[in-house]
């Protein structure tokens, strides 16, 4: 006798068919992984041997400590740090790539060639290659400091080993890949009908009343995607901050990036467990300000009606 | 002032404006390149891009590498990394979207939100169990944890590309397909995978661009030199090599960025369309 499957459950057979190897993927390689690294975030685990149950022993050390584990200063260390680049470099990136999108936007012929040019720091930015140039060129004695000197006579410091000044060439490396989101907004920008300004025009506004009333409000759903996205990304930096340092997140841990201690913890010195509590803090903060900012849009970002 | 040439006026302001930033941002590239051509002891005195004393030596003496493991390795590693993952994430994304995009299931909408959500999820807390898995299947220091995972489509930001795509195309040519007589298989590769290619290459683009350029996955799951790829190579060449050698070490660094340089310029077009049509990260 043959089973008569119903069309249905065959629609259903195939479909998980071709969604098989995701669905393995997605319970394997990432929903396991996430509740065992939840489990080990409550232990002290060194690899070599069986994790120890600690409790919250972890996250105590990273918030300060009590009367049995002692504090974590260089955790709070490593947050600030990655804060500031996250909340400095991002809205400056954005702003640049919006500003040169703008300037862009006026039907200039040459916007191809100048698409392709300005994508270039973002294709290469990421590379080992680019984080080594960047070593060089903010070394005391690199070309940094000697185009000051040649153009307007300052003495730079040594940015790369002074701590005052080390996170700002992060910083700095981070505004200069404005590429992709200027990209974005450019494709935005032409979506804003001219009708609109021009209308703008004879009701005599200016250029100031113009970005306010017409371009801000049209490009703000892709002003909070790329503000979202660019965060979210920006939270996980790691390679530059890796080779810049050395490895170290120094000096004095003034480049020490999350991603960077959590490696080192995790790594360098074995405590799994510890940077286990490290990642899944990670997924809450960045959990937590995307849906902080996700309420905050609902009442700036205008989405254009129709389409 | 007339309205014309007020126009003009700030257009070709905005040119000017553009094109300065621009030299002042291809700079620290250019600037790359030139000392690659010089020899190391010129390197850092003067600021400017002409080579005072030009010098092709420090292509092959970085080329040697460390000695034992020279840079043929390197980038025989980092292209079969690299090469492998992209066919993997061709084929296996491509599959995970079209189911998801076309097909009917139940539960469809509850996978494709988890789908979605994975997108957001940072690394970190996949990254120590999936070490500890490796590990324990013996895969360190093989090609195994960055292929691996793509044959189960694990890089969900192409899945969600080509979802997309695949969404804007007519569910007409589909159906005669299907009164043909063609299977769902068939459909996927006759009619879906060859009006797909534009997606399909943005996505072999970007994975190539970023597991070429994936240093974290790198110096977690390789150990020993002659497994290493360009980036670790990098990596250690500047570890090893004393402040002599910035001529040998730039050489290098310019060619590891090369193939991403081919790749842009011969197809721009899809990089433009992938980022202005998905907003890829970068």
């Amino acid at each position: 006798m043959r089973m008569q499957l119903s069309r249905s459950a065959r629609d259903n057979l195939t479909a998980y068919t071709f969604l098989a190897p995701w669905l393995l993927g997605f319970l394997v390689l990432t929903l396991y992984p996430m509740i065992y690294s939840l489990y080990l975030s409550f232990t002290e685990f060194n690899i070599l041997q069986p994790p120890q149950w600690i409790g919250a022993d972890n996250y105590i050390a990273m918030f300060g400590g009590n009367d049995e584990v002692r504090a974590d200063p260089r955790f709070m260390n490593s947050l600030w740090v990655t804060f500031r680049f996250v909340f400095i470099s991002v809205p400056v990136k954005l702003m640049f790539a919006l500003a040169v999108a703008m300037l862009m936007n006026q039907k200039l012929r040459l916007i191809p060639v100048y698409r392709t040019l300005y994508y270039i720091p973002t294709l290469l930015g990421g590379s080992v290659s680019i984080a080594v140039l960047w070593r060089r060129l903010f070394a005391g004695d690199g070309v940094i400091n000697q185009i000051l000197d040649l153009s307007f006579g300052i003495q730079g410091p040594a940015w790369i080993s002074n701590p005052k000044y080390a996170l700002s060439t992060l910083i700095i490396l981070a505004v200069w890949q404005f590429g992709s989101p200027m990209i974005i907004f450019l494709a935005g920008l032409k979506q804003i009908p001219d009708e609109y300004y021009e209308s703008a025009r004879v009701d005599g506004a200016g250029p100031v009343r113009q970005f306010l009333s017409i371009t801000l409000p049209g490009l703000s759903p892709i002003i909070f995607f790329n503000l979202v996205m660019q965060m979210i990304t920006a939270f996980q930096s790691f390679t530059q901050a890796y080779v810049i340092s050395g490895g170290q997140g120094g000096p004095l841990d003034s480049t020490m990036f999350y991603s960077l201690y959590l490696y080192l913890k995790g790594f360098g010195f074995a405590e799994m467990g510890y940077a286990s509590a490290m990642a899944w803090f990670l997924l809450i903060m960045i959990a937590v300000l995307t849906a902080i900012l996700f309420r905050f849009s609902g009442s700036l970002v205008t989405y254009g009606s129709g389409e | 002032m007339t309205r014309r040439t007020r126009t003009r006026l700030s257009r070709a302001i905005a040119n000017v404006i553009i094109i300065v930033l621009g030299i002042g941002m291809l700079y620290p590239v250019a600037w790359l390149v030139s000392a690659s051509f010089k020899e190391s002891n010129t390197i850092f005195t003067s600021p400017g891009l002409w080579p005072t004393a030009f010098t092709l030596d420090n292509y092959p003496e970085g080329w040697r590498g460390i000695g034992i493991v020279s840079f043929g390795t390197f980038f025989k590693n980092s292209f079969m990394i690299s090469g492998l993952s992209v066919l993997a994430n061709v084929i296996f994304c491509s599959l995970t979207a079209y189911a998801f995009a076309r097909l009917r299931f139940v539960g469809r909408r509850v996978w494709f939100t988890i789908m979605l959500l994975t997108l957001m999820l940072p690394n970190h807390v996949t990254t120590i169990p999936r070490y500890v898995i490796f590990r324990a299947f013996g895969w360190i220091d093989t090609i195994l944890p960055f292929v691996v995972p793509r044959i189960f489509a694990t890089d969900a930001f192409f899945v969600f590309l080509l979802v997309q795509f695949i969404r804007s195309l007519p569910t007409e040519l589909d159906e005669s397909a299907y009164i043909d007589g063609a299977g769902k298989f068939g459909i996927y590769t006759r009619i879906i995978l060859p009006l797909t290619v534009p997606a399909l290459v943005t996505t072999m683009l970007f994975s190539f661009l970023w597991t070429w350029d994936d240093f974290f996955n790198q110096l977690l799951f390789l150990n020993s030199p002659d497994k290493y790829t360009v980036p670790m190579g990098l990596r250690l060449f500047l570890d090893s090599s004393g402040i002599s050698s910035w001529g040998p070490m730039f050489a290098m660094s310019v060619l590891a960025i090369v193939p991403a340089f081919v790749l842009f310029f011969s197809l721009q077009k899809y990089f433009v369309q992938g980022i202005a049509t998905t907003g890829i990260k970068g």
